[in-house]
């Protein structure tokens, strides 16, 4: 409906093709900026709702039904609250640091493939464009940290800078092996091949419904230790628990946003969660199969490609059970040491993610009629060097211990 | 029923190596010069007979001189209440129990005579378990610790200057982050000399 | 100032000697740098201050520093009767002001050689055990807390320690400040039904802790992150008078309900569970294995609390004769000593709290330094301090 109306109004505006361009670049960044603005006030209130549930609280419900509107009495005392900085800090850094979060969060999005023909950049490149715009949150994040001149922030900064770039490396390389198999950097490709061919064109319903889901890579050996790996790394890239030593409250109070307070604290957790949402859009478009999913023809169409739910509830739904996923991890694990989350980045995970490559590599020149048999074998070869890997990183494993009992 | 004891401790050997030592009527505390502590505290730690090799506690008692009354009965058999001037004086208590021979309790007192300049030995080069105690010591009654690797205040800030678990001790009319007094303050600080309407001074 | 990243392998910390300032290395020379965690950090466990010098994030020394919670209490005690500080002790270590009022019930009934009757010294028991459970379950959460866990643990601790409190709240008014023990006995005898009640607490608390052992004990981050993480010798820990069951998590056989067999505790049968290594994890696993052996006591002391009175032969004032005593009891902290020292009025002349978790914040320093800040924290929850006892 938007893409419809975003074209009428192009049609519309043909007579001054600058006007237009503009019109069009605001149409597609006015959307997606209230859309992801009102999917993290919404997650801001699932996270505390969830956590809540699974600490046996119950969580926000003062402000609107089952305090839905707290997100927004939130925003209201962010925005009121008084903005304090630092005498010593560097205040224009102090000033620019959340904006570049936000910004380059907000900018990942537009390679994202949110349904048929709704990206809002659609290049070639998207892959690579979208992992080095993702780059400069590092950047944002440690300028924080610095800008500050705090030493809590300082060593979040720190923290951030060496847990960010080591879990950028696994995070590319599983990516790679998508961009491998596809043959293609574009998003949008990326998801068109995940759907079966010769299935999501039957005149057969139900393999219509299938060829849906049955291409997702994430099915496949290297996909699914892809999409693995993917995750993981996400968890640090986005500073998420049980990665979230940047802003580990228990060590440096807040990490990099002890001195951000009022509304540039907001921005700072706009910026995170955009952040959260872009990663974990690519995460869908790589191995999730993007916008597809199950799907019906519906009842008053005769066009047997016609389908009931529009690709982007899929993206959306997806996107939020990933988030709940998130939230869930929040809730339960306890957090690494900082020395243990970097010889997990490149002691198992790189490894894991260069040995992933190689079996894409061999699978794609594998015949069409021995798939099977070459899939099965790679998901075992996958499963034994996770194995390896794990059983090597650990000379002394950690163990329950017996205790003994002095009368 | 009464409460259980430790084991009882023999004091026998230990004022045997060290003549010098006396036993406090009515408390069985054994009463020390600070510069034969050390050797005291090393032989009941290592000794065999006593293998204290645990400093449960450490704390300070400040007697002030006084006057003490004491029934004694004299040559004609008659009981006569005689005053006794007892000087001045600064006592480190120590208790010391065996954890690996499950014995107790020893106590020790360092007797400071001096308790204008109060100095003590401290206990430190034996047991670690001194070192927050007797900061604490030296910190609220202000005894001076030789050989104390750490001696700063333990519980008041840097810049307070009495020590107050002596028993002289006065409160101060006002405290460094309150140099205007006001209040119950400032009516304390009116009764004290020289301080007029408008607070101590500027 | 120039920082050194901190790419550092996981390997096993090594302890670095102590006082250097400036390290060099091969063409990079790196500072330094110093933190004061605290007054205000959300895991010094209240106004606790930490001077750390970390280099990169390895901890190279440690400086406690205390007293923002000082309030002179042995001075306040001075001036004031015998009877009157019992409310104060409760402000001591105020998760456990049930045996901090033993412990000082106890040394004033050791002066006059005051008889508790029996069933008081169940009672004792059972409100000591359970506070034992309050204190454990509550280091537990906030130790996991310190972890990184976002607080799970910590409010599903909370929801088991509630249901304590309302039976301290039912038995002596306060939640907390309970002030419930004097000189001789209780202040009141329980009320009727709160023994169904405790057994029914009492008989569902193994059923939490085995969830939380379940979810806890074999969570291999909680593995990775305190195993071999500041190591405590035996030899170390009995020479700095560490006591409790830090101590106990080194190896150390030294539970006073053993060795001093106050109150009626020789009369229960129950065991001591002892760590090997001493690290984090042995300190956080003994505790959780004591709070199975006090179920035990307490199952055992609510059959057989006996009927009776519940106050001694208490004189109306209380006037010690001069000379002092030193008594002490196995507080869930460790060893909780009150020394007083009595001139024959109603006053003490010297009144003196052994505070457990000051002395056991002696080997701070030694226990950290190799560390990375983050152990740091999780070694400073493994003591288990309270200010309110520390700075008394």
């Amino acid at each position: 409906m938007l893409v419809q109306f975003a074209n009428w109004v192009q049609g519309e505006l043909a007579c001054s093709p600058a006007l237009a361009k503009i019109v069009g670049i605001l149409l597609a960044a006015v959307p997606l900026a209230t859309v992801f603005a009102l999917c993290f006030a919404f997650t801001t209130w699932l996270e505390r709702k969830g956590l809540a549930r699974i600490q046996n609280r119950i969580g926000p419900n003062r402000v609107g039904p089952f305090g839905l509107f707290q997100p927004i009495a939130d925003g209201i005392k962010m925005i009121t609250k008084e903005d304090i900085v630092p005498r010593s800090s560097d205040h224009f850094f102090h000033l620019i640091a959340p904006l570049l979060v936000l910004v380059s969060s907000m900018a990942c999005l537009a390679f994202i493939p949110f349904g048929l023909g709704m990206t809002m950049s659609p290049i070639d490149t998207a892959v690579v464009f979208f992992f080095a715009i993702l780059g400069m949150n590092t950047l944002a994040v440690f300028l924080a940290g610095w800008a500050s001149r705090n030493k809590y922030s300082l060593l979040g900064g720190m923290r951030a800078v060496a847990q960010m770039v080591s879990y950028e490396i696994p995070l590319v390389l599983s990516a790679v092996t998508v961009v491998m198999m596809v043959g293609s950097l574009d998003t949008r490709e990326i998801v068109g091949a995940q759907v079966v061919e010769g299935w999501a064109t039957s005149e057969n319903s139900g393999l219509r419904f299938l060829g849906q889901i049955a291409g997702w890579h994430v099915f496949t050996p290297w996909g699914f230790a892809g999409f693995i790996i993917f995750f993981i790394a996400a968890l640090a890239e986005t500073n998420r628990s049980p990665f979230d030593l940047p802003e580990a409250e228990s060590e440096i109070i807040a990490g990099y946003v002890t001195e951000y307070s009022g509304f540039k604290f907001a921005l700072f957790f706009l910026g995170e969660y955009i952040g959260a949402f872009a990663v974990l859009g690519l995460a869908i478009t790589l191995f999730l199969g993007g916008w597809n999913g199950p799907n019906f023809q519906p009842w008053w169409s005769s066009d047997p490609h016609a389908l009931l739910i529009p690709g982007f509830v899929w993206f959306f739904f997806k996107m939020f059970v990933l988030m709940a996923v998130l939230i869930w991890i929040r809730g339960t694990l306890p957090r690494l040491r900082v020395d243990q989350l970097m010889s997990f980045a490149w002691k198992f995970l790189l490894p894991l993610a260069l040995v992933n490559v190689f079996v894409a590599g061999f699978l794609f020149h594998v015949a069409k009629e021995d798939r099977v048999w070459a899939s099965v074998a790679a998901f075992v070869f996958l499963y034994l060097v996770a194995k390896g890997l794990s059983r090597m990183n650990q000379s002394d494993a950690p163990a329950p211990r017996k205790y003994h009992f002095a009368e | 029923m009464p409460v259980s004891d430790e084991t009882p401790v023999d004091l026998a050997p230990v004022l045997e190596s060290f003549p010098s030592l006396e036993v406090e009527k009515g408390t069985g505390a054994l009463i020390t010069q600070p510069a034969l502590v050390l050797e005291v505290v090393q032989f009941l730690r290592d000794d065999p007979r006593y293998r204290l090799d645990y400093l449960s506690n450490v704390t300070g008692i400040d007697y002030l001189a006084t006057v003490r009354k004491e029934k004694r009965v004299n040559e004609e058999g008659k009981t006569e209440i005689v005053k006794i001037d007892e000087p001045p004086r600064m006592d480190v208590v120590y208790h010391f129990y065996s954890m690996s021979e499950k014995r107790g309790l020893v106590t020790l007192k360092q007797r400071i005579t001096d308790r204008d300049r109060p100095v003590a030995t401290s206990l430190m080069p034996l047991f670690r378990s001194a070192e927050f105690q007797e900061r604490e010591v030296y910190d609220l009654f202000g005894i001076d610790f030789q050989g104390h690797l750490d001696l700063r205040r333990l519980l008041m800030w840097e810049e307070f200057e009495d020590f107050p678990m002596r028993r002289d001790y006065v409160e101060p009319d006002d405290y460094e982050y309150e140099p205007t007094p006001h209040g119950e303050v400032l009516e304390k600080a009116k009764t004290h000399a020289g301080l007029g309407e408008g607070g101590s001074e500027e | 100032m120039t920082m050194e990243s901190s790419v550092v392998a996981g390997s096993e910390p090594t302890v670095e000697p102590r006082g250097f300032e400036l390290i060099e290395r091969e063409g990079l020379e790196t500072n330094l740098l110093e933190v004061s965690m605290g007054p205000h950090h959300p895991s010094t466990h209240g106004v606790f201050r930490m001077d750390v010098k970390l280099d990169g994030e390895t901890v190279t020394e440690l400086r406690p520093v205390f007293g923002y919670l000082h309030r002179n209490h042995e001075k306040l005690a001075e001036d004031m009767g015998y009877l009157g500080s019992m409310p104060f002790t409760d402000r001591l270590d105020y998760f456990c002001s049930m045996t901090n009022n033993w412990a000082y019930a106890l040394a004033g009934e050791k002066m006059i050689d005051l008889e508790v009757p029996e069933r008081a010294e169940y009672v004792r028991v059972i409100m000591a055990e359970l506070t034992r459970l309050v204190n454990h379950i509550m280091l537990v959460g906030f130790f996991v807390n310190d972890l990184g866990a976002l607080g799970t643990p910590l409010l599903y601790a909370l929801r088991e320690r509630e249901k304590i409190l309302d039976l301290f709240e039912w038995a002596s008014g306060a939640r907390m400040m309970c002030n419930y023990m004097r000189f001789g006995g209780l202040r009141n005898d329980l009320p009727e039904g709160w023994l169904t009640k405790c057994r029914e607490v009492v008989d569902a608390f193994p059923y939490f802790l085995d969830e939380y052992e379940k979810l806890l004990v074999e969570n291999e981050i909680i593995l990775v992150r305190t195993q071999n993480v500041g190591v405590l010798k035996p030899e170390l820990a009995i020479n700095a008078g560490i006591t409790g069951p830090m101590l106990r998590a080194s190896g150390v056989n030294y539970d006073l309900r053993k060795v001093d067999a106050y109150g009626v505790y020789d009369r229960f049968p129950f065991r001591v569970p002892m760590g090997e290594v001493g690290d984090c994890y042995d300190r956080f696993m003994v505790r959780i294995l004591e709070m199975r052996e006090s179920i035990k006591i307490l199952r055992q002391a609510m059959d057989e609390l006996p009927e009776g009175p519940i106050m001694g032969e208490a004189p109306r004032v209380f006037k010690p004769p001069a000379g002092e005593i030193y008594g002490r009891i196995e507080g869930p902290k460790g060893e909780l000593g009150f020394y007083l020292v009595s001139d024959g009025t109603a006053k003490p002349y010297r009144y003196r709290v052994r505070p457990p978790s000051l002395v056991n914040l002696t080997v701070l320093e030694d226990l950290c330094l190799g560390h990375k800040v983050a152990d740091a924290v999780v070694i400073l929850g493994s003591v288990d301090i309270v200010l309110g006892e520390v700075d008394r």
